[in-house]
């Protein structure tokens, strides 16, 4: 920076014609610099940018049911809440129905509304499978009462309100869903009636990425501080086995766990060999055996961080300490250990950010106790179908990640942070 | 969007002109025994006749990958074996194509498709039955203890039976089960299943046991969990059982109180590329020579032409035999209330 402006700004060794060159030249080593992180930037744009941008979007987003039935929705805007609407509605939800039921699009229909009213789907489903045997003008004629008859729930508010709510284009839904909230037809917020799960697994995802950290923390720093201070040979023999793990594929050291926990595996039929326990203990398919898999497998991101950073610790600063009569514990909190502080951010924060959005190792050694949100999330966009509470889901975690990264560039501050 | 399709177009082009272009459809399945049967007796004769290629993909059941592949326009599986338990709500959403009777191949004893096939496996126009199985729960005698298990109430009562239950990951038959434990006369299971006080009466025996519930996904667990012990009882389709007793030689006991029969269609995934492909190969698929290889792993054969050729060995032990014990899985039940009872069951297992 400061030689760009030696060399833009007027120097006054430099005539105008040599100071216009030198401004040229300065701009074509930029363009080529920039040329050269083209491909990356590109990279980042669709690899990284976009798909958060769309998943951003989709989280509010929800064009279905518009799409869907767009008739009945524009005869339902008048619409107060209270009662049944009249009956051109009803009417029109008859022949939607129907029309739906015939392109095979109903189901569609039942679950997008089956997420603002548990149960709709199977009400819209028969609904439909009824309608779609009868004529366009028999509906046209009777659909209302067609409709009526075909289910009770369709004499309720509550199921126009779940289709008005349905209808919006932009909403908010999701998200609230996301922190367990829900907005009345009237518009106020209030928990979400029909079960709070969500809140519960971001704490229970939060707390175990924290004893995952602390776990680390406790069996990576006295290790971290033995390889830095071995002899050389020695700590070149055990940097590999801290490395070699952490070659191996994820999926083979999480199925090591299995293999290990599981009932019979090798750690209770030891157990029940040596006589220390008479019925095996039930650890796989627990939250600690999520966090027993993920400690070992997260362990040289903590590890690395801290060795580099110790490697370039002065012996002679503790010596210095001991020889001025501190006590080694007190040497070390107030000499080792700040100077360590930049490894110890570094390993923790990779492996806390790391832990939170876990998916693999939950997902197979967890069984249901041991599910982190990134299960949820996953199981919406795979099994339920649910793109859009996916989506809040994800931006929550997003933005509960960059918040506690600002609360710790506040407190601890980011620049300190070594990798190695 | 129109520009992502130019692009995987011009790349799948170009890929297409480079290597040659060999006709190969992706078929799934359940894997484990059952898929083993279907590969000895219709996709490796299919191959063998025709030389199309064939991926023989496994899972695990359920529609959710059948939808979402549909619903992202990402279609890779062409061929999928479905249960009929699913296959009402995979066709009234619109996730398969309709398969016209046309393309069947009459019986080899002449018999026309439509009068050799039992009514069952032509009722739904997405999917050709393939066999005929039931869910029944199984246990091993090394593991079991004093007690034997004879009744689905014996599946919920731990004071009688403890020790740990394998039940697959789903609402499906567990609610069923579930209500028959507590009661409740199998010809009425779905009557009250449908009702509000019936659901919550279902999940709460389900309640009971849920401490000793070990849920798997994939049908081929079963006879692995009741080996190793991770499970005394175990939910499973009876074909699994059998073929670890006949072929294994394992020690396992198949209760057949409340089984819950049903049958597996072969069904086309909506928008395939392979529609041709994909009915040669169903065509080929429930013919009787193909379709009477199925009982090696005690599941019944759609067709009538084909149970002629059946071991009468085998006969004992195929669902059709059972059919007093059991009920049948109510398709149209589910495909209404899969989505919101799919729901709540998550909800539950997350509780």
């Amino acid at each position: 920076m400061g030689q760009d402006q030696a060399i833009t700004g007027s120097d006054p060794r430099l005539t105008a014609g040599e100071a216009a060159l030198a401004r040229r030249e300065l701009r074509r080593h930029k363009l080529i610099a920039l040329l050269l992180v083209v491909p990356l930037l590109l990279f980042l744009l669709f690899a990284f940018v976009a798909p958060i941008a769309t998943m951003l979007y989709r989280g509010f987003n929800n064009p279905a049911v518009a799409q869907l039935i767009p008739g009945t929705l524009q005869r339902l805007v008048p619409w107060d809440g209270t009662g049944i609407p009249d009956r051109a509605v009803l009417t029109r939800m008859a022949l939607d129905l129907r029309r739906l039921a015939k392109i095979r699009r109903s189901g569609k229909l039942a679950e997008e509304l089956n997420r603002h009213l548990p149960g709709a789907s199977s009400v819209v489903k028969s609904t439909a499978r009824k309608l779609r045997r009868k004529s366009e003008t028999e509906l046209e004629q009777k659909g209302a009462d067609l409709l009526l008859a075909a289910n009770s729930l369709w004499s309720k508010p509550a199921i126009w309100q779940a289709v008005k709510k349905a209808g919006q284009v932009y909403t908010d839904t999701y998200y609230l869903t996301a922190m367990d909230l829900e907005r009345t037809f009237a518009g106020d917020i209030q928990t979400r009636q029909s079960g709070q799960i969500y809140v519960k697994l971001y704490t229970k995802t939060l707390r175990m990425a924290l004893i995952i950290t602390l776990m680390c923390l406790l069996l990576g720093y006295p290790l971290a501080y033995f390889l830095a201070n071995a002899p050389p040979k020695t700590a070149n023999m055990l940097m590999i086995f801290v490395l070699l793990p952490f070659w191996t594929s994820l999926l083979v050291r999480t199925t090591a766990w299995i293999a290990l926990l599981q009932t019979n595996g090798v750690i209770n039929s030891f157990l029940t060999a040596a006589s220390i326990v008479t019925d095996p203990l039930e650890m796989l398919y627990t939250e600690f055996s999520t966090v027993v898999a993920m400690t070992h497998i997260l362990l040289p991101f903590m590890i690395l961080p801290l060795y580099s950073v110790m490697k370039g610790i002065d012996p002679s600063y503790m010596r210095a300490a001991m020889s001025m009569g501190a006590r080694p514990l007190s040497a070390f909190v107030s000499v080792y250990l700040p100077n360590t502080m930049p490894g110890l951010s570094a390993g923790a924060l990779l492996v806390f950010i790391i832990s939170v959005g876990y998916y693999i190792t939950p997902a197979l050694v967890g069984g249901t106790k041991g599910q982190m949100i990134s299960n949820i999330i996953a199981f919406h966009m795979q099994q339920s179908n649910n793109w859009g509470l996916a989506a809040a889901l994800g931006t929550l975690l997003l933005v509960l990640i960059l918040t506690l990264y600002w609360l710790y560039d506040r407190f601890v501050g980011a620049a300190n942070i070594k990798l190695g | 969007m129109k520009m992502t399709r130019l692009v995987t177009g011009v790349v799948l082009g170009s890929m297409l002109a480079a290597g040659a272009v060999a006709e190969e459809l992706t078929v799934v399945s359940f894997g484990g025994a059952y898929g083993a049967a279907q590969k000895k007796h219709m996709l490796d004769p299919y191959t063998a006749k025709t030389g199309n290629k064939l991926l023989f993909e496994d899972y695990s059941g359920g529609i959710a990958e059948i939808k979402a592949q549909v619903e992202a326009g990402n279609i890779q599986w062409d061929v999928v074996d479905i249960e009929v338990i699913d296959l009402e709500r995979a066709c009234s959403e619109g996730l398969l194509e309709e398969i016209p009777t046309s393309i069947l191949a009459p019986g080899d004893d002449g018999t026309p498709a439509e009068q050799d096939f039992i009514p069952e496996a032509l009722a739904n126009e997405c999917g050709v039955g393939n066999i005929v199985w039931t869910i029944v729960y199984a246990y091993n005698e090394k593991t079991i203890g004093a007690t034997r298990p004879t009744t689905i109430g014996d599946f919920f009562d731990t004071a009688k039976i403890p020790g740990k239950r394998a039940m697959r990951k789903r609402p499906q038959v567990n609610l069923e089960w579930a209500l028959i434990a507590d009661g409740v006369a199998p010809d009425k299971v779905y009557e009250v299943l449908a009702t509000e006080a019936g659901q919550k009466r279902a999940f709460a025996k389900l309640d009971t046991i849920k401490k000793d519930i070990v849920w798997f996904d994939s049908w081929s667990q079963v006879p692995q969990l009741l080996n190793d012990g991770g499970a005394i009882l175990g939910q499973s389709a009876n074909g699994r059982i059998f073929n670890a007793i006949k072929e294994d030689g394992k020690p396992f006991k198949m209760v057949w109180d409340a089984h819950i029969y049903d049958l597996d269609v072969w069904s086309v995934v909506k928008g395939t590329r392979k529609m041709d492909l994909a009915f040669d190969f169903i065509r080929f698929a429930t013919g009787t020579k193909p379709l009477s290889g199925m009982p090696d792993v005690a599941y019944g054969p759609t067709r009538k032409s084909s149970m002629a050729l059946v071991d009468p060995k085998v006969v004992p032990d195929l669902p059709t035999s059972h059919l007093k014990e059991g009920i049948k899985a109510n398709g149209i039940f589910w495909a209404d209330y899969g989505e919101s009872l799919g729901e709540k069951f998550n909800e539950w297992l997350l509780q």
